[in-house]
């Protein structure tokens, strides 16, 4: 009698009908969005602010340079003292004074400039005046040593090596950050999946025991089916509420930039008016054409089939781990001594997709771990993007669902002897010894 | 087929520790099967072999002379000793759900559903959750949860612990009744009286052994000790005890009765009848009482660990 479809159906609606479950899909949107709100509104009244910042230039070499912008208004000192500038500075409540030494004649250097203020000014502003000053400067050098500077400006050279694979394919730099995104996306989409839902599955086991129908359960179902169905009905559960999140996550995102009129995909950062800034660059709107054509140039088919494939091996492969985890303790707080060989290859799997697969994604580290049960999931869909042989990939994937069978049968056994085990906490040689019985 | 469940040579290790040993007992068409024995004897480990929960290491168990299978399930219901029920769910959902994994069709479940709700007078609890119930009123539901397959064999696991005593008549008749349509029962218990009166057969498990089975009538005649409990009013007790205590073998019993008479417990020898001791007795006082000792199934089984 195969009772799967009538768990997984139980399973799917208790889930879905739980009231905590019901707030949490439809509140975590609406607690992400109004803190992406707050955080976007609060961005625009700082760039709302004007920076005054008075300039004292003694050598008068690079007065003229500065043009105010939107956020930022130069006001220029002449012949006045320093100390004077200062209170001035001071006394109007100005940003900051930026003081050029007189050096008469000779060449400004970095000793010679400073920037006076009350606080410890921003970083970007500090930085736009040295790149200002420092292009001024280089100019004028330049043009007093005789060297012309529109034929200077002519020789320069921009390189920007092509990248082509043996098969043709055609790849760039920026391809590279477009995979990583791409990879490190999925790997930790993974990582919340199993984390979450994991622990979903577990505490559903763990009620079953604890209400005690787990005997009346299984002698009408065998444990593997109650297991397996468990995993799917939470699992299905799970999906319906990450698409709940996106829907109204993508409906109360418009809905908010509508009513607080924040545009936010123009929100004034300064790292958008740098990217603003060389938008204009012709060199890097040749970038962004990069950036599209990397994004076609992915293996998005296999991609996504892999993405598929190793996210349902990986996350029922670590779910069944957490069924059994259920099934072995009485309660909630004796669940730690095991979580902690669950949790430290799926952490491992995370740093070595983040630090091992960016700087070499076919090295050494990279290959073995993407065929290592445990981490494989999550290090192969980051490998993935950067293209690995699909042989690598199916015996990947033949090794994960090998092992996801291994588990699920050894779950099984401790699930079947566990579940029915009361008031011991087990150790892992009670565990051992379970699995022969 | 006589027999609706065959036990042969059931045993069971959990490590080191053995469960059941070379347990074999067979449970007629239609009877009320008591298992009984002290906690931990293995009684419930046995259950579970015979619902398929665990699997024995060696021996075998035929229901309706076909070995056990998947199939079977459908053709048992079991009350465990450990039970509940999910506790966040719609009494009604839930005893759906669960008819359904014993193979009922949603819609068969619903009319017997509603027929035992009404017989047991609990239909406005349909949507109700069971946390909301008190503790008897959820047994009632797992009582009905048991029957509603209409199984051809029923095991209850120490059945009336948690019911109040007017509930726990109920399900007895209930259960009575359920026999009486073709139903066989097991009851399991370590509470030996209290099923004594129902069990037309059974069996004593000890420290993982059957020690004894078969017929009550024919074990308590088995163990029968020969000794007659009895009044007498009589003026000279002390000369009648002294009497009777050179013809027999006697000692001091206690029961209640109305007036202050001579109370002992009498053991016949083999060669002698009741009759004989009546006619005797009725010689020399009012016999106000003479009850045959049978010994109660908890005696027996001292007797028969004992033995062992």
């Amino acid at each position: 009698m195969n009772h799967l479809p009538l768990i997984i159906k139980r399973e799917y609606l208790t889930k879905v009908k739980n009231k905590s479950f019901i707030i949490m899909t439809f509140l975590s949107p609406l607690i992400v969005i109004a803190f992406v709100a707050i955080v976007a509104y609060l961005s625009q009244l700082n760039s709302d602010k004007v920076r005054v910042v008075t300039i004292l230039d003694e050598s008068g070499l690079v007065k003229n340079i500065f043009k105010s912008t939107k956020n930022t208004s130069y006001n220029i000192l002449e012949s006045m003292s320093l100390e004077d500038a200062k209170n001035l500075v001071k006394i109007s409540n100005g940003y900051g004074l930026l003081h050029i030494e007189d050096i008469s004649g000779g060449k400004i250097e970095s000793k010679n400039i400073t920037f006076y203020s009350e606080e410890s000014p921003s970083l970007t502003l500090i930085s736009g005046l040295e790149s200002q000053i420092q292009s001024e400067l280089t100019l004028q050098n330049r043009i007093k040593e005789g060297i012309d500077v529109e034929k200077l400006k002519a020789s320069i050279v921009n390189i920007e090596i092509n990248q082509e694979s043996f098969e043709g394919e055609k790849t760039s730099k920026a391809d590279s950050v477009i995979k990583l995104i791409f990879g490190g996306l999925a790997g930790y989409l993974l990582f919340m999946f199993i984390i979450i839902y994991g622990n979903m599955i577990m505490r559903s086991v763990i009620e079953e025991k604890t209400s005690r129908i787990i005997e009346v359960i299984i002698s009408s179902v065998k444990p593997v089916q109650l297991m397996l169905g468990k995993i799917i009905g939470t699992s299905l559960a799970g999906i319906t509420q990450f698409v709940i999140w996106i829907i109204l996550g993508s409906i109360l995102m418009s809905i908010v930039s509508l009513i607080l009129g924040i545009d936010m995909a123009q929100m004034q950062t300064p790292q958008q008016q740098i990217i603003e800034q060389a938008m204009e660059n012709p060199e890097v709107n040749a970038q962004l054409q990069n950036i599209l054509t990397g994004f076609y140039n992915l293996p998005l088919t296999n991609l996504i089939v892999a993405f598929i494939l190793f996210f349902i091996g990986g996350y029922l492969l670590y779910s069944s781990l957490y069924a059994a985890i259920g099934a072995a303790v009485d309660n909630e707080t004796d669940t730690q001594q095991f979580m902690l060989p669950i949790m430290l290859p799926l952490i491992l799997a995370v740093y070595i997709g983040i630090f091992t697969v960016i700087e070499d994604p076919h090295g050494t580290v990279s290959t073995v771990f993407s065929f290592i049960p445990l981490t494989s999931p999550v290090v192969m869909l980051m490998r993935i993007p950067f293209g690995v042989p699909i042989w690598q990939q199916v015996l990947s994937l033949l090794v994960l669902i090998g092992s996801f069978m291994f588990t699920v049968w050894f779950a099984a056994k401790i699930y079947r002897v566990g579940i029915l085990m009361y008031g011991k906490k087990p150790s892992y040689k009670e565990l051992i010894k379970w699995i022969k019985y | 087929m006589n027999n609706l469940l065959e036990v042969n040579g059931v045993s069971k290790y959990f490590g080191d520790f053995r469960a059941l040993n070379d347990v074999s007992i067979s449970i007629p068409k239609g009877s009320i099967f008591g298992l009984l024995g002290p906690n931990g004897a293995g009684k419930t480990t046995l259950i579970r072999v015979i619902n398929q929960i665990t699997m024995p290491d060696s021996g075998s168990v035929f229901l309706d002379g076909e070995s056990l299978s998947q199939k079977h399930i459908e053709d048992i219901g079991y009350l465990p000793e450990e039970r509940g029920l999910y506790k966040s769910m719609k009494v009604g959902e839930q005893c759906i759900y669960l008819a359904q994994l014993k193979g009922l069709s949603k819609a068969e479940a619903k009319k017997r559903l509603k027929y035992w709700f009404e017989r047991l007078d609990i239909g406005d609890w349909w949507n109700k959750k069971i946390q909301e119930l008190s503790k008897g009123m959820a047994q009632k539901i797992q009582f009905v949860v048991t029957v509603l397959h209409e199984p051809k064999l029923l095991i209850f696991d120490e059945p009336f612990s948690g019911f109040d005593p007017i509930n726990a008549n109920l399900i007895k008749d209930e259960i009575l009744r359920l026999r009486e349509n073709g139903a066989t029962v097991i009851f399991s218990t370590h509470r030996m009286e209290s099923v004594e009166e129902l069990c037309d057969d059974i069996a004593l498990i000890h420290e993982s052994n059957k020690i004894l089975d078969g017929n009550l009538v024919d074990i308590k005649r088995q163990f029968k000790i020969n000794t007659y409990e009895v009044g007498i009013r009589t003026n000279n007790q002390n000369d009648l005890e002294k009497d009777l205590a050179d013809k027999f073998s006697i000692s001091k019993a206690n029961f209640k009765t109305l007036e202050d008479e001579l109370k002992l417990n009498i053991k016949l020898q083999e060669n002698e009848t009741p009759n004989e001791l009546l006619r005797y007795l009725t010689e020399r006082g009012d016999v106000s009482h003479f009850v045959e000792l049978i010994p109660s199934v908890n005696d027996i089984f001292i007797k028969a660990v004992k033995n062992n």
